[in-house]
């Protein structure tokens, strides 16, 4: 480093620095601002004339006028390498549990540690061979991490071919140890190691082409898989008032959703949250894969207390996790909870900046930002042409006032191919998970027929038509039809758009239990009742209501399962012709 | 010996401007006007120009008027001394007993790393049905009463504290009705606790700015003791004062409002104080209870809009009553699944009649004639209001899970109730 690429504080305002410097600067380049021994990571946000500002990822309580600063000439980055996986970071990619052995209970400023593990061994077993041309995010080889190959690659900001001149042979490396030589066009040399880094907020895009998602990834909720599913390399946004279930719903889909690699950044949420899936995941078990269920996560921890710069940068530093695991041709989930508080991390700065607002205060570009977020996700062909990897966004949004007209929510819903909007009523009525069954919508395929989900979802609005005439005109004012198309409404709400999270076989329904339930409950829909009497229908499908309740929770391949069912098809031949 | 500065040279709202060399973010001066002496906190650094929030107002300032700086941001005492004490907002004593120096902690430290936090497993017993049955208090946990003037809020708050079994009761007031700290104060003393308390208290008629200190000195103290191993129980009451008061010091400061009128950054301010309630891996644990009145009884209001998304939950309290619908304890899962088996399914049917109840009234109100199902959940709704959600109900979780049974098998039979057959076997009451 250079010593005239320094520069001096000018002036503080909350995490804003303005800093003279000396020669240049460049753009989101990261800075340090020193005080004493500590050194506070910064980033370039503006340029004026000679002065800079400067996001601080810390506090900046007791830094002064004149206080020195060190430009390091390189973008805000991550660490990119085995070892990532089971990790918990914060947003800008700091191990939490190496701070935790180092300073205790507290996050003291000014600490960082590197990402990745540079002393254990991995196995390596080289795939490419001397003179091969690659590209950049070629794969040289691999070593084993958790159940799958962790591929290395060349460096993804390789540009035109390159020729491999060594490659080392198999055998149990560091991280840091050289794995291949390269030769560029100019004979140029570039060594390669496991380890490489790339700046956050600049896509990886060492792929052959992006592709259409159009298979469903399952999620294990009902109501998501057949009414609202959500492709594999897809995006959908879960928003929703407070206490509508946003986190239950995150953490269901985090535990049960079928993907290879799971990447949870918490963004600007409660900490509690996070220390849930911290403590439970190296218990659960991934039925998958028979490990559990931290060995396919990482997580990005940037919880609500934690300073505010450094919570813009970790929905950015968790994508970029994502694009590397999909370059070995993954299926990468990647849950962010929640993107409004990353909204709200650039709109203080934007506030700081004194840019001029646009509405609510958020910054004019705030949609672009969204947008350029959520495109990072998608259906990759890699460069072999044969391997597809993947990156699945799901955001929790929290609108203000649980209004969904407000920025964030409508810039997102621009941009996601599935919007699973959580309601306050449906939560209120304890009809978990409470995604919205009329509002909500998705682009993408379901795992039953479209037809049959039409039908459902008419059932679903005529019978909420039926409740609020009923409102109005009273039950006696209606008519025994309706008022059982109400009845089934109910029941199809009842058995199978709610799902108890918390129960071990209700919790997550798999593809063909699904499919075999749902034929089930469209049996019911579609019959046809002879009841004269609406206490009588009332009750019947209470009854009805209670059998498949039961059925729910029974273990697919119980008797008790079998019992249940032939239960509920004799059930099913009481007041109705068939 | 610190250089005194003499030339402010703006005053707009509560702060104040002064050329000055050397002076670090956030430490805090003394500002000595014929008026008396008050701190002021360093908010911003702009070139040479230094800007103070003056705790107790700029009313009264002269541009000549003298400056010191400290060289270290605010700090309170955290001495076992502090039991049993009074203090004001920015912790000077109110109780007429001699000032506390030693143990001097700096407030406002940093957070807690999430690796080291542990999930909460203690529920806090309160005798209130309506909390222990359908939103279980947890150890640890941050929760707010939302409420309105003229709700006795404070009353439910002092109750808990009193009945809860933690080792230290912390009270932040801010803007607090003189009346309302004198109840504080004898309540916790009939009851033998006030040797167990502490007390930081900021009155209405206070300067507002003062307010500001309180959430932070509350918690800071509260901190020190749990990694003691002390079980702390902060209170914290009201809120929206403390967030109106930052509401006027951006304004001062010309920052860009985001939300009628509130900073950008409320929502972080509100969650730095409120994510300091911890459950300390071998150490002691803070739980944080807050009040917050909502303006005007709009949830949607930034204040308790944003409070919402960072609390663990919330309870609603309305015409004395804490209301079912809305309230929530996002941690009663880590508890309530250990103490019955029946607590979860009772939580949650009761709940759901009772939403069905308060549709049916809905429509008697309207004029409909009632059906013989109308006519069950008016009986369920009348009974559940009296045995439930009365403040003045004192009991036990258990006893609260029985008498839900007994208004269940009052009121309906068991295939009504859509409860799982293994449940309804074991603990239907047989008559």
């Amino acid at each position: 480093m250079q010593d005239s690429n320094t520069g001096r504080i000018v002036g503080v305002n909350g995490n804003m620095l303005t800093v003279e410097f000396d020669t240049h600067v460049t753009q989101n380049e990261v800075a340090f601002a020193l005080l004493g021994d500590e050194r506070l990571k910064c980033e370039v946000i503006r340029v004026r004339g000679k002065r800079a500002d400067l996001q601080v990822f810390e506090n900046t309580a007791k830094l002064k006028i004149n206080d020195q600063i060190e430009f390091t000439d390189e973008l805000l980055s991550v660490e990119l390498g085995p070892g990532l996986l089971t990790r918990v970071y914060d947003g800008l990619q700091n191990p939490l549990n190496d701070l935790a052995e180092k300073s205790g209970f507290f996050l003291q400023r000014g600490v960082y540690l590197p990402a990745l593990d540079y002393e254990s061994k991995w196995d390596f077993t080289p795939t490419a061979k001397v003179g091969d041309k690659v590209k950049s995010g070629d794969w040289l080889g691999f070593v084993p991490e958790g159940i799958f190959k962790h591929y290395i690659m060349t460096p993804f900001d390789l540009k035109g071919e390159w020729e491999i001149v060594e490659i080392t042979a198999g055998g149990n490396y560091r991280i840091d140890h050289q794995i291949a030589m390269l030769k560029g066009k100019k004979n140029e040399l570039r060594k390669v190691t496991m380890v490489q880094s790339w700046p956050v907020k600049i896509p990886i895009t060492a792929y052959k082409e992006k592709l259409l998602p159009t298979e469903t990834m399952i999620t294990q909720q009902r109501i998501i898989d057949t009414f609202f599913p959500v492709a594999v390399g897809g995006t959908f946004c879960t928003p929703g008032p407070f206490g509508a279930g946003k986190t239950v719903l995150q953490h269901a889909l985090s535990q049960f959703a079928e993907a290879d690699v799971v990447i949870i950044a918490a963004c600007g949420e409660r900490a509690g949250e996070v220390v849930e899936i911290l403590r439970e995941f190296p218990h659960l078990e991934d039925p998958r894969t028979g490990k559990t269920l931290i060995d396919r996560s990482i997580i990005i921890c940037n919880t609500s207390s934690m300073p505010v710069a450094a919570r813009e940068a970790s929905v950015y530093t968790a994508v970029t996790l994502a694009e590397y695991y999909r370059q070995m041709g993954l299926n990468c989930l990647l849950l962010a909870d929640s993107t409004s508080r990353w909204a709200q991390a650039l709109r203080e700065m934007s506030g700081r900046l004194e840019e001029i607002p646009g509405e609510e205060a958020f910054p004019a570009y705030l949609e672009s930002l969204i947008a350029g977020f959520y495109e990072r996700a998608g259906l990759v062909q890699l460069n072999d042409g044969e391997t597809r990897g993947s990156i699945t966004i799901g955001g929790s949004v929290s609108p203000a006032g649980g209004n969904f007209e407000e920025p964030v929510t409508q810039a997102t819903l621009k941009v996601v191919g599935a919007f699973l909007g959580l309601s306050r009523e449906r939560s209120d009525a304890r009809r978990y998970p409470a995604i919205h069954p009329l509002d909500s919508w998705s682009h993408y395929t379901s795992i039953v027929d479209a037809q049959l989900i039409a039908a459902a979802r008419n059932t679903l609005r005529h019978g909420h038509e039926v409740n609020q005439m009923m409102k109005v005109v009273g039950e006696e004012g209606t008519h025994i039809k309706d008022f059982t198309v109400y009845l089934k409404s109910e029941f199809l709400d009842y058995v199978y758009l709610q799902q108890n999270t918390f129960d071990k076989v209700d919790g997550a329904t798999d593809k063909d239990r699904q499919q075999y339930v749902f034929s089930k409950v469209v049996a019911v829909l579609n019959a046809e009742f002879d009841f004269t009497d609406k206490d009588i229908a009332r009750r019947y499908f209470l009854e009805l209501r209670q059998m498949f309740v039961d059925w729910n929770y029974a273990a697919i391949d119980s008797d008790e399962f079998k019992k249940l069912e032939a239960a509920i098809d004799a059930k099913l031949k009481e007041h109705c012709h068939a | 010996m610190r250089k005194v500065y003499h030339r402010i040279i703006q005053i707009a709202g509560n702060v104040i401007t002064v050329e000055a060399e050397d002076v670090g973010y956030n430490e805090l001066a003394e500002v000595t006007s014929s008026r008396g002496t008050s701190l002021a906190q360093v908010i911003r650094l702009q070139d040479d120009k230094v800007f103070l929030q003056v705790f107790a107002g700029s009313r009264g300032i002269s541009t000549g008027d003298q400056v010191r700086f400290l060289g270290h941001q605010m700090r309170v005492s955290s001495s076992e001394d502090l039991l049993g004490r009074v203090f004001n907002g920015r912790g000077a004593p109110r109780d007429h007993r001699p000032e506390i120096q030693e143990d001097l902690i700096e407030i406002g430290g940093p957070s807690v790393n999430p690796a080291r936090r542990i999930i909460p497993r203690n529920m806090i017993r309160t005798g209130i049905p309506m909390i222990d049955v359908f939103n279980t208090l947890v150890e640890s946990q941050k929760l707010p009463i939302f409420s309105v003037a003229g709700e006795p809020y404070n009353q439910l708050l002092a109750r808990i504290a009193l009945q809860a079994e933690v080792d230290v009761i912390i009270l932040g007031g801010m803007g607090l009705k003189y009346d309302d700290y004198l109840y504080f104060k004898n309540t916790l003393d009939e009851q033998g606790a006030l040797s167990r308390s502490i007390m930081f208290v900021h009155t209405a008629s206070d300067p507002v700015v003062e307010c500001m200190l309180v959430p932070d000195m509350s918690l800071a103290v509260a901190e020190s003791y749990a990694l003691e191993g002390k079980r702390v129980l902060v209170l914290l009451t009201d809120m929206t004062n403390f967030a109106d008061a930052m509401k006027e010091i951006a304004i001062t400061m010309e920052q860009i409002p985001s939300n009628r009128g509130y900073p950008g950054d409320l929502y972080s301010q509100l969650a730095a104080r409120y994510e300091k309630a911890v459950d300390f891996d071998g150490a002691g644990s803070i739980t944080v209870l807050a009040a917050t009145t909502m303006p005007g009884d709009d949830v949607t209001h930034p204040i308790p809009d944003n409070t919402g998304y960072i609390t663990e939950g919330q309870f609603y309290l309305r015409n004395g009553r804490i209301e079912p619908f809305g309230s929530l304890s996002r941690l009663k899962q880590q508890v309530n699944g250990t103490t019955r088996s029946d607590h979860r399914t009772i939580m949650d049917t009761m709940i759901r009649l009772y939403a069905d109840y308060r549709e049916t009234l809905e429509k008697q109100s309207m004029g409909f004639s009632m059906s013989g199902w109308d006519n069950k959940l008016l009986k369920y709704g009348a009974l559940f209001e009296k045995r439930m959600m009365d403040l003045s109900v004192n009991i036990p979780l258990e006893e609260a899970l029985d008498l839900g049974w007994k208004t269940l098998a009052e009121c309906f039979d068991k295939a009504e109730t859509g409860i799982k057959t293994d449940l309804l076997k074991e603990y239907w009451p047989q008559s």
